[in-house]
């Protein structure tokens, strides 16, 4: 009987596998391997055409030597800006388009185009109009407030502050998203009787839902913590990294040692300093919610 | 009497409220989707200073579009997009409900394991892995294929999870009926599971759609071949080559959005609900 009821158990394990298999062996293969190979690479020097030999942390070493390299983590720093300013916008959205008026719902849609559309197309676009003859200049000259075009994108003191905008711009769609499901999760009810009690509206939402919302702005705090650390998409395709390193991002950075200088252990190192500035953040993140610092001091 | 005045008060009140609130939505949209429609506009226009803020309807034509598109060899990287984006979809979805079913119906070894490294890896970005992902493709020969645009990405995590979730939900009595009946584990599956899980599946296609559509940095560092590139790397190439036809790239770029606003169109509902679902989950 037993030998049967573990011949069943045994059988059962090896079908799971089989229907397991395929994608189990890509993720290994394309998510794993990767993960724990860098974790190993970054104490290597490697490079597609030399030799390669281990070299303990000399690439970290190296790394704090390496003045771009300081300069893309205090621009990633300062990047997380975008995480207060993008969340306390998106909640202001999301109790706006929570409000019962008709056609809504074609607001929300509009909000939310440019979180579908690709960060090339919003690239393009933002760099088109942030141009030195984009419409933001030639409006401003019109307007007689500027007598020379402005080049936003190729100032030391202008890039920067676009490249977050743009951010801000295609990221607050998303966590409205997010916000508005919050709020609509929380019983009406609950407002309506503290509003009986005389709460006007704004005690309504800073110490009713606010609070309930705590579970959301962790969530896409944390969220937009890690992508914020490692933006990239919009540095490449419009600055990259430019101008005299204005706008150089730590994950910009590892891309252009890896597959432009071919230096694929350094790359690795200064991922793994990604990584670690990523977890910092998100610790402070933690601490800060735990303490309730977002649920407006109670 | 007395009754009727607060509430008049409170009428008008809210009467304001709402006209401030669609002011308010009015000039959002407008930046949300002003730059789109200042996009449109600028592709349709030609010969005349394409910076200028005067539209004249005799500067509107389809010019751009027509010059893009034989100009750019536009199909050809739309056919490369479509092949890229359905091939990854088909791999994510069919293995995805695949690694699933026995994640969420079957007892066997290591299950806990298993779920757990797969929840892992979903809290880890992809971009960490990128290099040593890079030397993983060109040892196996893929380097310059679709096949290592395509593979990498793929089955995603995600998909496995949601769709595990989704299997708990379908009854088990049809589960039972189909075993009663005779149908062995991979029949029981193609034909009880994967029916009762299309919500999920339309969701994970709706989210590939979106993210393989629009993905581009992996494809420019896998290819060489400029003629192998997806929409949204070409559009980055031309851009960085040829900014001054700026038309061009105008009408590009509206044309490789029109899918993806088409699909979030149709699907928005579905699509939205899963998103705001990762938080509950």
């Amino acid at each position: 009987m037993r030998t049967k009821a573990t011949k069943m158990k045994t059988r059962r394990t090896i079908n799971a596998y089989g229907f397991m298999a395929p994608a189990l062996i890509l993720i290994l293969v394309f998510t794993i391997i990767p993960i724990i190979g860098s974790l190993i690479l970054m104490f290597y020097d490697y490079s597609v055409l030399g030799t390669t030999k281990f070299i303990g942390i000399k690439n970290f070493i190296k790394a704090f030597q390496d003045r771009v390299f300081l300069i893309s983590i205090k621009n990633s720093v300062l990047f997380v800006i975008v995480v207060p300013i993008i969340q306390i916008l998106s909640i202001l959205l999301a109790v706006l388009v929570n409000r019962n008026l008709p056609g809504m719902n074609i607001f929300r849609t509009l909000f939310y185009i440019p979180v579908v559309t690709s960060m090339v197309a919003v690239s393009i676009i933002w760099g088109f109009i942030f141009d030195s003859n984009g419409v933001i200049n030639i409006f401003l000259q019109n307007a007689g407030i500027i007598s020379m075009p402005l080049g936003f994108l190729s100032s030391k003191f202008g890039a920067m502050p676009c490249i977050m905008f743009i951010t801000v711009w295609q990221g607050l769609g998303y966590y409205m998203m997010m916000y508005l499901a919050g709020l609509q999760g929380i019983p009406g009810e609950l407002c309506e009787a503290a509003r009986i009690d005389g709460a006007d509206s704004l005690i309504v939402f800073t110490r009713i839902k606010l609070p309930l919302l705590k579970p959301y702005i962790w969530f896409c705090s944390l969220n937009s913590v890690i992508s914020a650390v490692g933006v990239f998409d919009v540095v490449f395709v419009l600055t990259k990294g430019g101008p005299n390193n204005a706008t150089m991002v730590i994950n910009y950075y590892s891309y252009t040692k890896a597959f432009s200088d071919f230096q694929f252990g350094y790359a690795a190192a200064i991922g793994a300093v990604q990584a670690i500035v990523t977890t910092i953040l998100s610790i402070v993140v933690f601490a800060y919610g735990k303490k309730g610092g977002m649920t407006n001091g109670d | 009497m007395a009754t009727d005045k607060p509430v008049k008060i409170r009428n008008k009140k809210k009467l304001f409220g709402d006209i401030l609130a669609y002011l308010l939505l009015i000039i959002i949209a407008l930046v949300c989707a002003g730059p789109f429609i200042w996009l449109l506009l600028s592709s349709l226009r030609v010969g005349a200073n394409i910076y200028s803020l005067n539209f004249k309807l005799s500067d509107f034509s389809l010019e751009n579009f027509t010059g893009v598109i034989s100009y750019m060899n536009l199909p050809m990287y739309v056919g490369n997009t479509v092949i890229i984006t359905v091939a990854a979809i088909v791999l994510d979805v069919v293995f995805s409900a695949m690694c699933a079913y026995p994640l969420a119906m079957m007892d066997f070894k290591g299950k806990n394991i298993i779920f757990g490294t797969l929840v892992a890896t979903m809290i880890i970005p992809a971009a960490a892995g990128m290099i040593v992902n890079y030397l993983i493709i060109s040892k196996l020969h893929l380097l310059n294929t679709f096949l290592g645009v395509i593979l990498p990405s793929s089955v995603k995590a995600f998909s496995i999870i949601l769709m595990r979730q989704a299997y708990l939900g379908v009854p088990k009595e049809l589960v039972e009926a189909a075993r009663i009946d005779g149908a062995g584990e991979l029949r029981t599956w193609a034909q009880i599971m994967v029916p009762g899980i299309m919500p999920s599946i339309s969701t994970i296609i709706i989210f590939d759609f979106i993210g393989n559509w629009n993905s581009f940095l992996w494809p420019i560092i896998v290819l060489q071949d400029p003629n192998k590139y997806p929409l949204a790397t070409a559009l980055q190439y031309l851009n960085g080559s040829f900014s001054y036809k700026f038309g061009y790239v105008a009408a590009g770029t509206i044309i490789s959005i029109i899918p993806v606003l088409i699909v979030f169109m149709i699907c928005q509902k579905n699509y939205i609900e899963a998103v705001s679902g990762a938080v509950k989950g």
